[in-house]
Order: C-alpha cells, then structure tokens, then sequence
C-alpha cells in the first residue's frame, strides 16, 4: 500500500504533539501547548455550537449570508480571533528575547524563527486586512446610502477565501511547520533548497488565498462606490471614510497582483524547479524583493488609509464640528495612493542598486510624508474650537495624532539611504513600522469598534472598560516599542533569538513589561465585550444615533434591518444626517415605501471556501488527489452557481413600511440626549445635535440617572 | 449614476448594425497590417538593433490601441466615463511597475558585472 | 445609439435590450476593474521577463535559438480573428437574437482558440524536446514558460468560459444574465489578444531581433 499517495508527505511525526514525545523540551512543549489549544479551541466551539444548538443558525443566518453587514463582521470576528494568536506569539517573542542573554532561552532557533514568521504573516494578511475590510464592508454602503455592495455574492467568497486561508495557518500550529523565513518570505532562504520542508508551502498558500480574496473585496467595492451612491451623493459629499475606501480599493486592485506573481513564482520554484529566485541558473532573487514590495508598500497604504478615514469620522464627531479641510483630505488621501506606488524600493536600500536609484526613491518616500502631514493638521484644526468629547474612540484618536508624528519622523530618517544603511535589519525598524501600525492601524480600528458598535448591535460598549483598555494599550505600545528604537541604534538585529550584549537587558525588560500591558489591555478589551453584552438592557441604544452622528449610517434603526434603508436617501450636503437634524427634516416618513429585492442566502461562497482550504493544504503537503479533486469541485460550486436563477427574493413594501413607521414612531416619541449624557443610560439613540439643546426633544427630567462609565 | 441615461425608445436600426459590423472589419484590416508589418521587420530584416526595437514597440502600441478602439470601443470623447479613466489610471501604475523594475533590476545586473 | 448612451466598454446593448442595458452598467464595469487587475498581473510578468531574458540565460539557450517566429505569427492571426470572430457574434446576440448565429460564431471562435492553444502547446513541446529548453533549464526560460503559459491558460478557461456560455444560450437563450455574460467573455477575449500583441512583440520578435 502507497500510503504516500493517500496522505502525501504527512505522516505521524508531522504532528505536533509528536514533537515533544520525541524531544521533550520547553520550546516543544509550547508548540504542542499552541496545537492544543487550537485543537482544543476548536473543539470547544464544536461543543458549544451543539449544545446550544447554533448549527443551524450559524449556517442559514451567518456562513450562507451575504448581506455585507453580516459578511463585515465575520470578517472582524476572524481578526479578533487571528489578533489573539499572534499577540501572544508577540509576547512569548520577548519573553524569549529576554531570557536569551548568553543562553539559548527557552524556544529553539526554529520555533522563535516560526512564531517571527507567523507573528507577521497573521498580524499583516489575517489581522489587519480583515479588520479593515469588514469594517469597509460594514459601514462604506451604509455611509453611501446602499443597500449592499454591488456583488454581494463575490463579496461573501472574498470573506470566504480569507477564512480559508486564515484556518490553513491554524492549521499549521497542528499538523506541520510553518515557515521560518519571515512574513515576507525571502528567497533563496525560502527556496526549496534551504526550507525543503512544508513551512514556506503554509506560507506560500495561506498568503496566496488571502490576496485574492482582498483582489475580489477591492473590486468589489470600487464598483459600489462608483456605481451604487444614492441620488445626490456626489464624490464630493461622500463621507471621509468612504474615500479612504475608495482609494483604498484602488491600491487593493492594483497592488495585490505583483504578491500573486511572486508567490505563484516562488511556488514554481519550490513544485517544479524552475529558476526564478534561485541561486544559479539564471535566477535572481532580488527580483522577488522587488515584486514583494511592489505590493508591499502599497499594502501599508491599503492598511493605514481606513484608519484615516476612521480618525476623520471619529474626530469630527466627538468634536462635534464638521470636519476641518475635507477637500484637502480627499486630495491628500488619492496623492498617498498614487505615491504609494512609487517608493517600494526604500524597502531594499542596501541591496546594491546605484546611489541615483536610491536617491531618487528616497526622495519620493520623504515626499510621501506631505500629504499624511496635511491630514494630520486637518484633524488638529477639526478640534479647534469644538466641543470635544473624550470618549474611548477619541483618547485613541488623541494618543494617535502624538505617537504617529514620532513614527512619520523616524519614518522619513528612514527614507535617507544613508541611515537606512546604518540601521537596516535592525530593531530600530520594527519600532518604527510598528510604531505607524499599531497607533496607526490597529488602534484605528479599535477606536472603530468603539464607534461603530451600537450601530452593528443596538447597544453602546461600556465605557469605563473601553477607557481602562486605552489606558493600558497605550502606554503599553510606548514601552514596548520604544525601547526597540534605542536597541535598534545600539545594533540589535531584527529576528534574532538570542544575544551576547547585556546592555540589551533593561532595555528588553521595558519592552517586555510593554507587552504585558498590550496583553493587558487586550484582556480588557474581550472583558469590555462580555460585559457590554451582559449589561445589554442599559447600554441599548436601537434608536440608531448614539453619538450626534454625520453621515447617513446614523439616520437608520441599530442594528439595521436588512435592507438598510427602507426608502433610499436623497442628499443635498455633506454631512447628510447631522444637517437634516439640524433643519429639522430628519425622520421624516417617506411618501411611499416600495418592494425590495434582496439577494436569497446561498450556500455557494462557504463551499467555495471550503474546497478552497482543502486546495491549499493539499497542496502543503502534496496531496495530489485532494488538490485535484478540491479544484475541480471549487470550479463545480461557480458554475452549479451561474444556472442557478431563483437567486433574489422580495422584501414586500408593506413589511419594510411596518417596520420603518415604528422606528420612526419610536424616534420621534424618544426624548433626545444632549452631548454630556450621551455616556449614561439616558442615550437610547436620539441625539439633539449640538447647539440646538434648548430648543428640542426636552430631555426627561426626575428620572433616576445611572451613569455607567 | 451620473451617467445613467434613460434609454427608453430601442430604435433597431440597421444603419448601427452596419456600423458596427465595419468597426470590426476596419479593426482586423488595421491589425492585420500592424501585426504583419511588425513580422515583416523582423523576418525580412527591414531594420535593426535599437531601430528594430523601437519601430517593433510602436506597432505593437499602435495595434493595442486599435483593439481597444475598434474592438473594445474605448474612445477619447467619452471622457466622463468610469472605465476610461480607469485605463489611464492602470497605464500610470503598469508604466511606473514596469519600468521601476527594469530599472532597478538592470541596474543591479550592471553593477553585478566582474 | 448615441455616444453618451454607451456606458461601458464592448458592445452595448442600448439601441435593442435597454433593461440589459441598464443592468450592464455596474457588472461590466465591475469585470472591466477585474481586467485591469489582470493586466497587472500581465505586466509585472512582462517586467520579469524582460530581465530574465537578458541576465537570466545562464547555460541554457538564447531566445533566438529556441523561438519559432512562424508559428508565432501564425498563432497571433489565429487569436486575432478569432478575436473578430467573437465581434460578430455579439453583434448577431445585439441584433438578431438568433442562437443558430450566435452559437456559430462561438464554435468558430472556440475552434480558432483551441487551434492557437494547441499550436502553443506544440511549440512549447518541440522547444523541450529539440531545443532541451524546458522551463528548468534557465531563469530565462523559467519567466517566459510562466509568462506565455499564464497567457495559455487564460485563454483554455475562456473556452471552458465559452463552452458553458453555449449551453446556457441553448439552455435559457437571451435572458439578461446570459447577455451579460457572454458580454463579459467579449471584454475577456479581446483583452487576451491585446496581451498576447505584447507577447508577440516583446517576446518573439524582440528575442529574435536583438
């Protein structure tokens, strides 16, 4: 019997338990702790789903779904759950870092090489992108006055394909190594004839599955922008936060390419020996540098411009002004997409191009730091005489405008060839992308969550818990990071698992005791959580507009109906809602409701999905039939699909009008919350905008007041 | 949006039939003598070294810009439209890949040389 | 038809369908985004091969000892009417509706795309077997097999693409969706000929002629 055949090249010991039966060690006992947990994990929401009996539910309302809010928060779910890995990964990556002073620590070489890899890998593709893209997902066609994306079937695969690969790298801490060779995956190291086993293959498709999805999702939306607004909405009275996504999804079209040319080369490599990046017979290398980074650096913009248009929003709102220079935040957004094409090389300085190739890509990536100065004096001047509230999204915001400045400035120190050769590789870079991500990224869309929450769910988060976690993520992110800028000058190499210098050890222990307070603030985070949804009833705000909101997502019922809205909006202005509100025309009843189409759930994107996995990791690990037959069924699924014709299914006028009437019956007849009870259990949703306080929607007086932050 | 025009009244017309039938044709003239000039350079050496190169890239942009014109129907009056722009916006990002590749790549190369 | 009613690009149906019409805007703009997508994807290739075909020979063959410029230029005519082929088609789904023409024209474009596939597949065959040139050989031969075969295999999925599209005009005949569809391969063939005008340029002839 050809077991090889069957099972490809897995076999018992591929499991990582075996590991630390065959070589018991601490480093092998925390692989295998990692594997059981996600085995464990698993198992666990496996036994919760039956008990409870949410298969079902689970299945038809959210796995079948398309409705782009629920496909937007599966897609924020996965981030979370992604989040949680690879930020104790981080951790364990001090911990190591610390105890290897003269000693080899606690983890091996290899495993500390896979969890840099993974830490990377996850926090750049299965982290942070699909944070972005479900809250694109979530709140760009409500902002535009839309009742889905314009394919909301592609845009379910999108999520799909990203789960897919998402499970394949859990997958990994199971069955199999991941890779060692970094997030960005270097050839010759990551060639088959330096890394032969199956780790750059995890890799290799994970990533692979991850950018198609993300090539789909930007299509996807660039079409809704273009093509779905609703009467009136202009380019130019589109809310910031859809024009981030509009040039976002430009970068995403354009810049996932060059990614899938080098993984489909590098896998060419490994599967077939050509000779693309390998040592001798032609190939080159440093062509996969240049390729990865074509898309690389466009891939930080893709990042960090939802986070803008998160901060834009946040800080108009909470300062309860109109934004402050929205022409020159547009215009300053589409020059960074279009720079961001053209400064990828300042990720290879030191790769021995002539001086004049780096001088002139230096001399783009200092420019490129104008136009994100520009938006940070926009959002200076929004605050400038307005009435600034400092909520959790706010003290982000806040903590955001200081650290990020520091992170531009290191960032253009950078952009000089002449330092960048003096502290390439070291970990003054890590503090310095870091520095631009997390404040940057990460706490944006955290400020997000805190924002958008009681638009998904009907009910605010708690406050006191939302601050408290600030408190610790913030100066958590100073001491971590830091002290990386100071070990970085002092010479301490990126990805290094032990070190010979004890001045590193203060300096290590800030940074760990950094990581703690993260770890800290994460655990508050998921508290935050849990307690929201345990102290629903006073949190509640389905009235729709917790916080005297702008644009058109606040003038809906939270959380929205499935057709968003039950008669599409027609807008005169920017800043549609807060202007209505002012003038007095907001929840008006429409003259007449209509029937709406909306497209039936369908269990083609989770199939798809499905086989898509099994794809990849038959592929890992040279499963040949399993690859076969899975692409085959993928391509089975698509066209099954395309005759299928009883795809929409109608929402009859008289539901949507029942429902809309008694939402804006309940509006109208809810006493409205000024701005400084916005935080107490009084704010059911119904906001009196600013400066009209006196003159409308008395708030209830003698009732006993419960503040809860 | 902007640029949805009602198109009520289908006026089937054959006078169009026509004259789309002779965009087609028009476009597979021009190709043909575009593609088998470009052929001709090379197979009955006409030209050579950079000349060759040059004329060589010239036709093959002439020839895409006649697929695009008579068999894609992408023109320059229709400026307000999506696509178009969209077109010009990918030939900026295709002209910076490519020739920052080609740069960086033969500069490397050069400086590689023993 | 008046210029400002064509909104997008290909055939538009404004003159005879106007509800397809309307309904083409937004997926044909959509499919036009995703080729454009594509042709990244093509150039970034391009952009490989234009380095490797020069620093990437090592000890393998040149490019113009293992082209062969005839059956490339037979190969571009062929993707070229076919390409016109399917032109004519359209217009026969715009205009007549006839699924007896449509359904023609289609098997003539598929049978001029499947003739240029195996044509391809045939130079790639003797160029391993007389010219030892498989893709193994050298980087140059690594980025022109991927570059080409990229090429080869967008245009087998478009005759699977075509294939389905025959059976559903038998199927459903001209309904919207299916309009749409074939509209949609349209955009896709004549894209695939235009790359293949630069693979013929930039490849064949510019390997031979420097």
């Amino acid at each position: 019997m050809n077991w090889e055949l069957i099972f490809g090249q897995i076999k018992w010991t591929s499991f990582v338990f075996a590991g630390a039966i065959e070589n018991p060690s601490l480093s092998e006992f925390i692989a295998s702790g990692a594997g059981s947990v996600a085995v464990l994990g698993a198992l666990a929401a496996v036994i919760l789903l039956t008990v409870k009996g949410w298969w079902v539910p689970l299945w038809r309302d959210w796995l079948t779904s398309v409705d782009h809010k629920k496909v937007g928060i599966m897609y924020i779910a996965i981030a979370l759950v992604m989040f949680a890995r690879a930020v104790i990964e981080a951790a364990l990556m001090r911990a190591q870092q610390l105890a290897a002073t003269d000693s080899g620590g606690f983890l091996s070489a290899d495993h500390f090489g896979q969890l840099f890899s993974t830490h990377g890998t996850i926090m750049i593709f299965f982290v942070a992108m699909p944070f972005i893209t479900g809250l694109m997902n979530y709140v760009m066609p409500l902002q535009i006055g839309a009742r889905d994306v314009s394919f909301p079937l592609l845009n379910a695969i999108s999520l799909m394909l990203t789960m897919a690969g998402a499970i394949l790298i859990m997958v990994s801490l199971v069955v199999g190594q991941f890779s060692t060779g970094g997030w960005s995956a270097y050839p010759p190291f990551t060639g088959i004839e330096f890394s032969p086993g199956e780790g750059v293959d995890y890799w290799i498709w994970a990533v692979s599955l991850g950018s198609i999805g993300s090539t789909l999702t930007g299509l996807n939306f660039a079409v809704t922008i273009y093509k779905k607004r609703c009467p009136g909405m202009t380019l130019f009275r589109m809310p910031l936060f859809t024009w981030t996504t509009l040039c976002t999804s430009i970068l995403m079209i354009f810049a996932m390419a060059p990614l899938t040319a080098a993984t489909v080369m590098l896998a060419l490599d490994r599967y077939a020996g050509f000779h693309f990046f390998t040592n001798g017979d032609g190939g080159n290398m440093m062509n996969y540098a240049n390729l990865f980074w074509l898309f690389g650096h466009p891939e930080v913009y893709i990042l960090i411009l939802p986070a803008f248009g998160v901060w834009s929003e946040v800080v108009a709102t909470f300062s309860s002004k109109r934004i402050y220079g929205y022409t020159s935040l547009v215009y300053a957004t589409m020059c960074i997409a279009v720079l961001s094409f053209a400064v990828w090389l300042h990720h290879f300085f030191t790769m021995g191009q002539s001086a004049n190739v780096n001088a002139i890509f230096g001399i783009a990536t200092m420019i490129i730091g104008v136009p994100t100065g520009v938006k940070v004096y926009d959002w200076l001047l929004t605050m400038v005489g307005g009435r600034i509230r400092f909520t959790t999204p706010m003290l982000f915001h806040i903590n955001f405008l200081l650290t990020f400045i520091l992170g531009g400035m290191t960032g253009v120190l950078l952009a000089n060839p002449g330092i960048d050769f003096q502290v390439h590789n070291t970990l003054f870079l890590i503090a310095h992308f870091h520095n631009m991500i997390i404040p940057g990224v990460l706490f944006g869309m955290f400020a997000a969550v805190q924002f958008w929450f009681p638009k998904a769910f009907g009910f605010r988060l708690h406050e006191g818990l939302g601050r408290a976690s600030f408190w610790c993520f913030a100066p958590g992110f100073l001491l971590a990071f830091f002290p990386l800028y100071w070990l970085g000058l002092m010479g301490a190499t990126r990805r290094t698992y032990m070190w010979s210098d004890p001045d590193y050890l203060p300096w290590l222990a800030l940074a760990m005791a950094g990581a703690a307070l993260i770890l800290a603030g994460f655990a508050l985070m998921v508290m935050q959580i849990v307690v929201s949804v345990r102290q629903r009833e006073p949190l509640a705000a389905p009235l729709g507009d917790p916080w005297d909101g702008r644009a058109l997502e606040w003038s809906i019922p939270s959380p929205p109906p499935d057709w968003n809205f039950a008669v599409l909006p027609e807008v005169t202005a920017r800043d549609p809602f807060y202007e209505a509100k002012k003038a007095g025309t907001a929840y008006r009843s429409p003259a007449a409701y209509e029937d709406i189409e909306v497209p039936r759930n369908t269990a083609t994107a989770p199939l798809i999905g499905l086989f898509a996995c099994a794809w990849a990791f038959g592929l890992v690990w040279h499963i040949w039939w399993l690859a076969i037959v899975s692409f085959v069924l993928i391509w089975v699924v698509v066209i099954a699909r395309s005759f299928a014709t009883d795809t929409e299914e109608i929402i009859p006028a008289a539901t949507v009008k029942a429902a809309n009437e008694a939402f804006l019956a309940a509006v109208r007849s809810a006493p409205g919350v000024t701005r400084d009870r916005e935080m107490t259990s009084e704010n059911r949703g119904r906001a009196i905008p600013e400066g009209l306080e006196g003159r409308s929607g008395a708030v209830s007086s003698g009732a006993a007041v419960e503040v809860l932050s | 949006m902007s640029n949805r025009i009602p198109a009520d009244l289908p006026a089937v017309d054959h006078d169009e039939e026509g004259r789309e039938r002779r965009s087609y044709v028009i476009g597979l003239v021009l190709a043909l003598v575009l593609t088998t000039g470009a052929f001709a350079v090379v197979w009955l050496d006409l030209l050579s070294g950079a000349a060759a190169l040059g004329a060589l890239g010239l036709l093959a942009l002439v020839q895409a810009v006649v697929h695009l014109r008579f068999f894609l129907h992408i023109d320059l009056q229709r400026s307000h439209r999506d696509d178009l722009l969209l077109i010009l916006f990918t030939v900026l990002i295709l002209l910076i890949m490519v020739s920052g590749t080609i740069w960086i790549l033969y500069d490397q190369h050069m400086r590689m040389m023993p | 038809m008046s210029l400002s009613e064509r909104l997008h690009p290909g055939i538009n149906l404004a003159g005879t369908d106007p509800e397809s019409h309307e309904a083409a805007e937004e997926v044909l703009f959509g499919f036009w985004i995703f080729l454009m997508s594509d042709l990244v994807l093509f150039a970034v290739l391009f952009a490989t091969y234009a380095a490797m075909s020069v620093q990437g020979i090592a000890e393998g063959p040149g490019p113009a000892q293992v082209f062969d410029l005839t059956a490339a230029f037979v190969e571009t005519l062929l993707l070229l009417l076919s390409s016109f082929a399917f032109g004519f088609g359209m217009l026969a789904m715009k205009y007549r509706e006839s699924r007896r023409a449509v359904l023609g024209w289609l098997l003539l474009t598929g049978g001029l795309g499947a003739a240029f596939v195996g044509m391809e597949l045939h130079d790639y065959y003797v160029m391993i077997t007389q010219h030892a040139a498989p893709p193994q050989a050298s980087g140059f031969l690594s980025a022109y097999y991927l570059l080409t075969g990229t090429h080869a295999l967008h245009v087998s999925s478009g005759l699977v693409w075509m294939a389905i599209m025959a059976v559903q005009v038998v199927v459903f005949g001209f309904t919207t969706p299916v309009k749409l569809r074939l509209m949609r391969l349209a955009l896709f063939w004549h894209m695939l000929d235009v790359v293949w005008i630069g693979i013929f340029t930039f490849v064949y002839l510019f390997g031979v002629a420097s």
